[in-house]
């Protein structure tokens, strides 16, 4: 009982990071048109905005250090403790959440660039153009990513307070030997807020909706003199922002390194193709789908009945799908099928 | 007397809620060119789709020369021999005229796939005969190796007719062959549809244009909200009262 | 006719010329060694091969690199069960490839367009996890596959006796290391692009480029596409397989990596870069890819300090620092920007570049001609 609730866990964990990234996947290629194979440097660019701000905040001074007093010896001091003492600390010790508010913007102003600089000159062009145009970008953003940072991962710590793990057993009557760990709970938490809020916005805004008539039908959306262009570029800004917030609150999971968005990028097209190109709701509901699939593929218990299924889960469920439900969970007829 | 090859029985199709044909009975005389006539949305071009295999009927059956054409796949029914143009014409716009015309050729001798070295090497050249007669036949000869995407639209709808001609096809479907075309171009179609008319396959035209119908078709049908209303020879048609009042009416003056 | 003919085999006797050449021509690039040479001709079949797929249908694989793996692997294979020789390898190589290309085509070709992609990038995922997991048995896992001295090559034990230290890859006694290696690679390139050719030029390449254009239309003519798509998915496999067990002949070792997607997203750039759909634009692409890595991954910081010492000290080192973004480990820097230039400004590739180039020269009346002459459906 307990394997499988935690297995559940671990997949709806993993099922909301593939969503993330495919919800802004499939937002892009349902209004905009455009196959997005950059959208995983731009998670993964969301977490190195989580790794420069936490060097911002403690950027450090040296100085003496008090405590030894035999010989002179010096120490690093960040300035935001120096300046506001237990403050600063605080403040340091929540950098992965407080560089959301960094992220925003950065990924807004990136996703502005990206859509006005490149993708605009795109949407005329085959689908197959925009793949190799946006893999090339992702390459690029990768290699400077890791030409300034390096190649190795660096991890980031949630703040103290979430560092260790919630009892989730005793929560539903189940004894303590069932524990989670806290992050991984609110990471959970806050997919379900961005997915919620990207739902309500283009459920319940006019904006949302002249977006999600583009999605259905753009020519007309055009005829009806509505600026769609400009609103490209929001979609596309607002799809980096919900993979860069997606990128900022993983870190603590997994250490960035600069191929994540790669690895990221495979499965969220598979998550999204699943779901059916240019439906918000198939991704999200894939994503979990192929989360949970996989976390239980992945039980000892299943692997010695079929060794390696785990490595192939994920790629088998898209395949069964893809042959049955020729536009996958909730595709519509006629997408990218020319 | 009459040889009837073309069989369109109680053929019924509805999208959603709309009822595109209702009931339609049709029967083609072989040799001869039958027209279907009707106002727009009559549902003219659904019918020449549950033809052709690119809609599947509700209910009834096609059958053509005693074989059955329901449910069949499109590459099926064209090799039963049936051949059609399209409203927009479907050609390969990429391609020279030349290819465009062989590529049907091709297909009508290999389609059933008959994969040796032999086929896929060896020279084309008897095809590429056969195409350049077709293509002068249409009055394309000029151009052999331009795009075929070039092309004006009359232009390109020649090309489809030639891509079909050259499958020898046993029944003809033309989705409104003139549509769009100037009058020079349009009495140059009807000038080439009357010369094929010679070779004896069966034709089915749908058309708006009264002088084409008129100057091609041996009979008419009349169909209109998804029913065929009238049938005949064109003059029989053009004085059926009710066809006059229902459509022809207005168009023919 | 005749004159496409004669055009065509104006063509292969260039190629061939140029490519068995190549040690000389391209000595004064600093290219002219075996080794480099070898990935030229290698990676050339790779792309031409691909090109049959995407040139000639527009179906865009991202999994090929499966087909290399497992060439590769049945190579390697070949030489530690069976014999040191080359050509049982390669035709195990390409009959492997070939048996899973079927498979895999024959599942993803039921799809079209980006969902025809992602179905032969999740099998080639599938075949590249197997790889590194349960299949560690055949692929030896991490650490690759590789021969080892107590490897039964019972053809070989059969008639000679085996000598100290591991075996060498051979022809017949030929070793198949350096100039030998490019040789007979490039002799395996030369009847690659001449069956590449006849394929284009056949009635078989014909439909295919009838399908790419129009696949409504040749359904229409009364064509069953699949069996054709289904076959130049399976003969493209083949190529890639050939490169795969190529690249285990120069160098007898196989490694899962080489059925990673990046890999696959590799061909495709060379395939692009070079031309999609020309006869000749893979060559160069995959030639000027593998050439462009082997000389930027080589450049040091030491180097770059040399070349540009005649400048002050100051402005040396930011432009050491600069430059050096893009060499050395940051060649694939270079390898995305020149990804994002090609697809933005130059769509159709070298070769289409080039005939630009060549129109610019050419008067307006002699263009229209040129247009439709069978020159330029040679060179494409």
């Amino acid at each position: 009982m307990d394997a499988i609730i935690i297995q559940i866990l671990n997949g709806v964990d993993k099922g909301a990071a593939y969503a993330l990234i495919a919800l802004g996947l499939t937002l892009v290629f349902g209004t905009l048109g455009i196959v997005n194979f950059a959208h995983g440097a731009l998670f993964m660019l969301g977490a190195f905005c989580a790794v420069t701000f936490n060097k911002i905040m403690t950027l450090s001074v040296k100085i003496k250090d008090e405590s030894v007093t035999l010989f002179d010896a010096y120490k690093e001091e960040p300035y935001l403790k120096i300046w506001f003492g237990e403050t600063g600390e605080a403040l340091i010790d929540y950098a992965v959440p407080l560089s959301i508010l960094f992220a925003i913007p950065i990924m807004i102003l990136v996703g502005y660039v990206m859509e006005r600089g490149l993708i605009r000159h795109f949407y005329r062009r085959p689908h197959a153009d925009q793949i190799l145009v946006t893999f090339g970008l992702a390459i690029v953003l990768q290699e400077l990513i890791k030409a300034s940072f390096g190649a190795n991962p660096i991890p980031q710590a949630a703040p103290a307070i979430l560092a260790g793990s919630a009892n989730v057993g005793s929560w539903i009557g189940l004894g303590d030997t069932l524990v989670y760990p806290w992050w991984r709970l609110i990471y959970l938490g806050f997919s379900g807020l961005i997915i919620f809020s990207v739902f309500a916005f283009l459920q319940f805004t006019t904006y949302g909706m002249v977006v999600r008539a583009g999605m259905r039908d753009r020519e007309t959306v055009g005829l009806l003199g509505i600026n769609i262009e400009r609103r490209f570029t929001i979609v596309f800004a607002l799809a980096a922002v919900v993979a860069g917030v997606a990128g900022v609150m993983y870190t603590p999971i997994l250490p960035p390194d600069y191929h994540m968005g790669m690895d990221f990028l495979v499965l969220s097209f598979v998550v999204v193709v699943v779901g059916g190109m240019g439906s918000l709701g198939g991704a999200v509901a894939a994503g979990f789908l192929l989360g949970i699939v996989q976390s239980f593929a992945s039980m000892n218990e299943v692997k010695q009945i079929l060794p390696g299924v785990d490595q192939i889960i994920i790629y088998l469920v898209a395949v069964v799908i893809l042959l049955t439900r020729p536009r996958g969970l909730m595709g519509r007829a006629g997408v990218m099928e020319e | 007397m009459e040889n009837l090859v073309l069989h369109l029985d109680n053929i019924q199709k509805s999208f959603g809620g709309l009822r595109a044909l209702a009931d339609v009975n049709l029967h083609v005389e072989e040799g001869k060119t039958h027209a279907i006539i009707g106002p727009n949305g009559a549902g003219k071009s659904t019918l020449l789709n549950v033809c052709v295999g690119r809609l599947k009927p509700d209910s009834g059956r096609v059958t053509f020369d005693g074989q059955e054409l329901t449910g069949k796949k499109p590459h099926e029914i064209a090799q039963i021999g049936v051949a059609r143009v399209f409203q927009t014409p479907e050609i390969f716009q990429e391609l020279s005229l030349i290819d465009n015309v062989m590529l049907p050729a091709l297909s009508r001798r290999d389609g059933a796939f008959a994969f040796n070295p032999h086929l896929l090497l060896r020279s084309q050249s008897e095809i590429r005969d056969e195409a350049e007669h077709i293509l002068g036949d249409v009055g394309l000869k000029e151009h052999l190796n331009q795009e075929a995407g070039s092309l004006s639209r009359g232009d390109k709808r020649r090309l489809e007719l030639g891509m079909c001609l050259i499958l020898h096809p046993r029944l003809l479907l033309l989705d409104e062959p003139t549509a769009g075309m100037a009058r020079h171009d349009t009495n140059q179609t009807i000038a080439l549809l009357q010369k094929i008319k010679e070779r004896g396959m069966t034709k089915v035209i749908i058309e708006h244009d009264m002088h084409v119908v008129f100057s091609l078709a041996d009979k008419v049908s009349v169909l209109a909200r998804g029913k065929i209303i009238a049938d005949g020879s064109p003059d029989e048609v053009r004085e059926d009262p009710v066809v006059k009042e229902a459509y022809l009416g207005g168009a023919h003056e | 006719m005749k004159k496409i003919a004669s055009k065509d085999s104006k063509l292969l006797l260039i190629f061939s010329g140029a490519v068995l050449l190549m040690p000389l021509w391209l000595a004064p690039f600093g290219a002219a060694y075996p080794d480099l040479l070898q990935k030229f001709a290698i990676y050339g079949i790779f792309a031409i091969g691909f090109n049959i797929l995407f040139g000639l249908t527009g179906y865009l694989s991202f999994g090929h690199a499966a087909f290399l793996g497992v060439g590769s692997y049945a190579a390697v294979w070949s030489f530690k069960l069976f014999t040191m020789n080359v050509l049982p390898a390669v035709l195990f190589g390409v009959f492997f490839a070939g048996l899973l290309a079927l498979a895999i085509g024959f599942v993803s070709l039921r799809r079209s367009g980006i969902y025809f992609s992602i179905l032969t990038l999740a099998f080639a995922q599938m075949s590249y996890n197997l790889a590194y997991s349960v299949l560690t048995p055949i692929t030896n896992g991490e650490t690759g596959l590789q021969l080892t001295l107590n490897d039964p090559r019972w053809l070989d034990s059969l008639y000679k006796v085996a000598g100290e230290g591991l075996p060498s890859t051979e022809l017949f006694g030929l070793k198949m290391s350096g100039y030998p290696g490019f040789y007979f690679c490039a002799i395996i390139l030369i009847v690659c692009f001449f069956i590449s050719l006849r394929i284009f030029r056949s009635p078989f390449g014909l439909m295919l480029r009838g399908v790419k254009s129009n696949q409504n239309r040749m359904n229409y003519t009364g064509l069953n596409t699949r069996p054709y798509m289904l076959s130049a998915f399976v003969i493209s496999g083949m190529y890639a397989g050939l490169a795969g067990s190529l690249l285990a002949v120069t160098d007898p070792l196989a490694g899962a990596e080489r059925m990673q997607w990046t890999a696959s997203g590799e061909v495709v750039l060379m395939t692009i870069l070079g031309g999609v759909g020309t006869l000749v634009g893979p060559m160069l692409g995959a030639g000027l890819i593998k050439y462009f890595e082997n000389i930027f991954s080589s450049f040091n910081s030491n180097i770059l300090h040399e070349i540009f010492s005649f400048l002050p000290d100051g402005i040396e080192n930011v432009m050491v620092k600069v430059t050096g973004l893009f060499v050395g480990s940051g060649w694939h820097l270079t390898l995305g920007l020149l990804f994002m230039i090609v697809v933005i400004f130059l769509p159709g590739g070298i070769v289409e570049g080039a005939q630009k180039v060549k129109n610019l020269f050419v008067s307006n009346d002699q263009k229209g001609s040129a247009e439709s002459s069978p020159e330029k459906q040679a060179v494409e």
